[in-house]
């Protein structure tokens, strides 16, 4: 048999600037190594986006509808998004991602696509009978300026007893994923929510984590005995057991009826560093606005800092202490820093990827001694470079970069420079590790080179232990096996 | 599974009744003309290449993913730049598996994704001017042979000129600059994509080079995508046999290989669906004669083969793909024979792309598996009933929005590569020009064929034959192995492969035997779910563990599949 050809792929290299070579010199590079030499660096800002370290709206919006129950999300547009979102969100999440389009053909596009996504939804409604159809529009409709909240409106009514209709608008070249992800949550909550006796129960909205931190926050949030609604909760719909029989949808998430009454709640917890400022317009605050919900934002509990914020919130509200399991986990944690200090300290890191992900392994990587060089966001946030300042507590190093907005080009760009030890990045970072030679520990999303990307988990204790033990074995194998004795005790 | 007793191979017609019941009346009209029962001697008429109905969650992509995704992305050495927001090129970075080997002294540009990440105001103001900026970016950059624009849908609504950009960047940097019009929209499915870029390969780059390759026995290899280095295996096949391959459209291949591929004498046309266009027009322009090959199974490589070297019809040539036929048979039948006996009488689906759901059949009947569905995600009529169907199929709108060139021949480059005698004797013998004869003419007599296969009739589909494998894509894989069949990924391989020619077979055989005869289905139920007699509440007693020796040798390495109406009645 022939040897696997995978071994004889022309190996990607990151974008590589030469700044200053003449003219002359050729342009094209060694055969299969893919080094680009160009005459001048090309000054910001840039027309084109090179390998971009973001994704477009109406996924963040899919993945929110995702984790409602009896949920279809539904893109109206053509059906080529939903495709491509679908194909993405099923190489990272490894489980099967039903959204339906309107499938505008070209008529639609100058005629508008009302007709197609009446029948959409008839269909999906026929076939799935969902709870809840999640309209998100693309970049298509948009551009035609359809009308969406109207025809579901007319659309609902004329089909009382149907699924409920719930639009969002997610223009792509006005958000990337994440603001996807927020407007819808934001919109789900505004749909659902109707005013509700005050009760005991607390809402908790996490933000674009994996589902494994998803099931990790609700076993913290039971610890303390607080009933309470996670929005949206895709645990169980996007990494889900065997079916012992035909689901029409993954069975899972956040049931409608407990969305309705997140407007009686005594908190609305809402985590992410960049929802802190007061520009953002977050379903906590909609629902703090207008149904006088106590908001508590709090950055993704990440690192042992952060988490102590999230568990000393819990505390308040539940008017209880820190339940002993968890003070155990936490103080294994601090245990293991110790034990693990000499091997990560003083170790640089480049890190890149969704800027809330992005600030709270940078705490963590503080607090372990280790330096963040290279900070990077995607998603365009005036609020991300204060957020990273202020997380550096002990560790911020003169040659610290920090961008947004950014694409894998130019990070890569400025990583060549700071010269990093490790990365942390989802699969996208693959290439620049390999150039770097460096490791490349895989986060967020997505990941699509490793199995298990639903499974990561980065927040609490328990999450930061699991990214402790891994960053220094990380280190250890690679002592280990460049060492010449192959030593066994390290 | 051959040792679950097996219900019979339920009756086709009555899987068909199943599917379409669910459908409202008029979505079970349109549907019923794309589900048929198959007739090989007189393949009935199957709806196909027909609009989605909006809602029903389709395999299909979009025009723009069969352009820019399929059939020019796999050019190594040019660089491409989608124009639109970021989601559309994000999606197609390396998504799809094309392998590269650029030749010495080359690029491989395959890894960048260059996109213009159109922002609000360019949506409103117009994004020309950003177009233009980023192919200057991209030639400081990368000072490309080449580089090619790619519309999304937005851009096709307000109205960009693309064409006009890359003409004026064209002069201006003296390299070729070329765009398709390949909004989203287009068609109905990425097959109006594939149209869209023979049109632009033909129009851009076939001919610059007059150039032709030194080697004997020219050919071109069109519609092949070189996923998992499939292209690559073909053309080390073809040097054993002493032919030469001046282009693979489009693996493995670089823009001046494409430049000159109208040099080569003959057409061998893989994927129909997607570049039956390029060896028509390649035809009537140059006079390249195309044959229809198909290199996925042991049989139909060695058929292939025989039908080039008949072709060029030297005496030399014949005689060596012989010897390498032979000597290929040889080497593939130790494991032909170790893995049929496990394979033997299983039932596969397939389900999937415009060629595959075809070639891959051979394969499954080398092991002696029976096809007892299959069907097409975004092929047209001829690519199931065979190409005589040609004349009798209906232009829609949607068809009628891609260009058909106006191809005449070549006034200084057409050339007949055959004497009309060398053609009637060819003829004589019966080897056919031109001519794909289809799905359902190799398929059993009442194979259930569905057109764009919807989630909804393969779960009926699953339900009704339980098979031990259906073939489809990413987005049904983890669909069907929720529902405890596995699933083979015809379009990344699952990250597998080769699988083309005799060496790729072997490694196909392997993998639906690892496949087929997997246990982790077996432990898909917990124990106490498996014994109704515990009552309502199911207890965790696990049973006494049996050593691995202790297990019957008769059911090691057999997958016990759950049979989901039977194990639900514990709770
Ligand atoms: S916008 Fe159009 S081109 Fe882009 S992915 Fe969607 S359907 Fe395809
Ligand atoms: S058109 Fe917009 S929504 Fe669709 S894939 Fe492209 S960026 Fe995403």
């Amino acid at each position: 048999m022939n040897p696997p050809t995978t071994a004889t792929l022309s190996i990607p290299i990151a974008w590589q600037f030469q700044p200053g070579v003449p003219d002359a010199q050729p342009a094209l590079g060694v055969a299969g190594e893919g080094r680009i030499a160009s005459e001048a660096p090309i000054h910001e800002p840039r027309a084109a986006t090179r390998n971009a370290c973001k994704v477009c709206a109406p996924l963040g919006a899919c993945v929110v509808f995702s984790g409602i129950e009896n949920c279809v999300p539904f893109l109206h547009g053509s059906q080529g998004c939903a495709t491509y979102i679908r194909r993405y969100l099923i190489s990272h999440f490894r489980e099967p991602v039903d959204i339906a389009s309107s499938s505008f053909s070209e008529e639609d596009t100058v005629f508008g696509g009302a007709r197609n996504l009446r029948l959409g939804l008839a269909n999906v409604a026929g076939q799935y009978t969902p709870q809840a159809i999640g309209v998100a529009t693309t970049c298509l409709a948009e551009t035609i300026g359809e009308d969406v909240p109207r025809i579901l409106a007319e659309h609902g009514a004329a089909n009382s007893g149907g699924p409920e209709l719930v639009p969002v608008s997610t223009p792509a070249y006005a958000g990337t994923h994440v603001d996807g992800f927020h407007r819808t949550v934001r919109r789900v909550v505004e749909h659902f929510a109707t005013p509700t006796p005050p009760h005991a129960g607390i809402n908790l909205l996490p933000g674009f984590v994996s589902p494994e931190d998803l099931r990790h926050l609700k076993e913290l949030v039971a610890a303390f005995g607080l009933p309470c609604t996670l929005l949206p909760d895709y645990s169980d719909t996007l990494d889900g057991a065997s079916w012992p029989e035909y689901q029409r949808v993954q069975p899972g998430g956040t049931p409608t009826r407990a969305i309705r009454r997140m407007s009686g709640a005594r908190a609305t917890l809402e985590l992410g560093h960049t929802l802190l400022g007061s520009g953002a317009d977050t379903a906590g605050r909609w629902l703090h606005q207008t149904h006088q919900v106590p908001r508590m934002p709090l950055a993704l509990p990440i690192g042992l800092r952060e988490t102590d914020a999230f568990m000393a919130a819990l505390g308040e509200l539940a008017e209880s202490g820190c339940p002993d399991d968890i003070q155990r986990e936490r103080g294994r944690l601090v245990d293991a820093m110790v034990d693990g200090h000499k091997y990560v300290f003083g170790k640089r890191a480049a890190l890149f990827g969704d800027p809330d992900l992005v600030i709270g392994l940078c705490s963590f990587l503080d607090e372990i001694g280790v330096r963040p060089v290279l900070c990077a966001s995607g998603t365009r946030q005036a609020a991300f470079e204060p957020a990273i300042r202020e997380v550096l507590d002990h560790s911020e190093a003169d040659d610290l970069q920090i961008l947004t907005g950014a694409d894998h080009a130019r990070i890569s760009e400025v990583a060549r420079e700071v010269r990093p030890d490790l990365i942390f990045s989802s699969s996208k970072g693959y290439p620049l590790a390999r150039e770097l030679e460096v490791p490349l520990i895989r986060v967020g999303f997505p990941v699509h080179d490793r199995i298990g990307g639903q499974r990561l988990l980065h927040v609490g204790y328990r999450g930061a232990q699991r990214f402790f033990d891994l960053i220094v074995n990380t280190i250890l194998e690679r002592r280990q096996d460049r060492s010449e004795t192959g030593y066994s005790y390290l | 599974m051959s040792d679950t007793p097996r219900n019979p191979v339920p009756d086709p017609a009555v899987v068909r009744e199943e599917m379409l019941k669910a459908y409202p009346a008029k979505t079970r009209k349109k549907r019923e003309k794309q589900i048929v029962l198959n007739d090989p001697d007189a393949p009935p008429q199957i709806g196909a290449n027909t609009r989605t109905i909006p809602g029903i969650i389709t395999q299909r992509g979009c025009t723009y993913a069969g352009c820019r995704g399929v059939v020019i992305g796999p050019i190594y050495d040019i660089v491409h730049i989608t124009h639109g927001p970021v989601g559309c090129g994000y999606y197609s970075w390396l998504t799809r598996r094309n392998l590269a080997r650029p030749e010495e002294g080359q690029t491989n540009f395959m890894q960048y994704c260059m996109n213009t990440d159109m922002q609000e105001d360019e949506i409103i103001f117009g994004g020309e001017k950003k177009l233009a900026a980023a192919i200057r970016e991209a030639y400081a950059l990368f000072k490309p042979k080449a580089i090619s624009i790619y519309a999304t849908c937005p851009i096709g609504l307000i109205g960009d000129d693309i064409h006009t950009v890359a003409r004026q960047a064209k002069e201006e940097l003296g390299i070729n600059v070329f765009a398709f019009s390949c909004e989203g929209y287009k068609g109905v499915s990425q097959s109006a994509g594939h149209h869209i870029a023979n049109n632009g390969v033909f129009k851009n780059i076939v001919g610059l080079d007059d150039t032709p390759d030194s080697g004997e026995y020219r050919i071109n290899i069109l519609g092949e995508y070189n996923i998992g280095g499939d292209a690559f295996e073909i053309e080390e096949l073809l040097r054993k046999c002493g032919i030469t391959c001046t282009a693979t459209l489009s693996g493995n291949v670089s823009y001046d290989q494409i430049a000159r591929c109208h040099t080569a004498d003959l057409n061998c046309v893989m994927c129909h669906r997607s570049i039956n266009y390029m060896a028509e027009m390649m035809e009537t322009k140059y006079g390249i004669p195309w044959i229809k090959v198909n290199f996925i199974g042991a049989e139909s490589t060695a058929k292939s083969l025989r039908k080039i070297a008949a072709y060029f019809g030297d005496k030399a040539l014949i005689d060596r793909v012989e010897r390498v036929i032979a000597q290929e048979m040889l080497a593939l039948k130790a494991t032909v024979e170790e893995v049929r006996p496990r394979c033997e009488g299983k039932l596969a689906a397939l389900f999937v792309g415009g060629s595959r759901a075809h070639h891959y059949q051979d394969l499954f009947k080398e092991l002696g598996m029976q096809i007892v569905s299959a069907g097409y995600e975004f092929a047209h009529r001829d690519d199931y009933e065979g190409r005589d169907v040609l004349p009798t199929i209906k232009v829609d709108a949607d068809s009628r929005n891609i260009e058909e060139l106006d191809v005449e021949a070549d006034p200084q480059r057409f050339k007949a590569r055959r004497s009309p005698e060398q053609l009637e004797a060819l003829q004589a013998g019966g080897f056919t020009f031109s001519d794909y004869e289809g799905m359902m003419r190799e398929m059993d007599r009442r194979a259930l064929v569905i057109d764009d296969i919807s989630h909804h009739e393969m779960d009926q589909l699953i339900a009704l034959y339980r098979p031990s494998i259906v073939c489809c894509g990413i987005k049904e894989k983890y669909i069907v192995e929720k529902m405890g069949v596995p699933c083979k990924q015809l379009h990344s391989y699952d990250y597998g492969g080769p699988y083309a020619v005799f060496t790729g077979a072997a490694n196909f055989y392997r993998e639906i035997d690892r496949m087929v005869n997997t246990r982790v289905w077996s432990m898909i139920m917990p124990p106490w779910q498996k014994q109704p007699e515990l009552g309502a509440r199911p207890v965790f007693t696990p049973k006494p563990r049996r050593s691995r020796e202790e297990a019957s040798p008769a059911t090691r390495g057999r997958a016990v599949r759950p049979v989901p109406t039977e194990t639900a009645t514990t709770n």
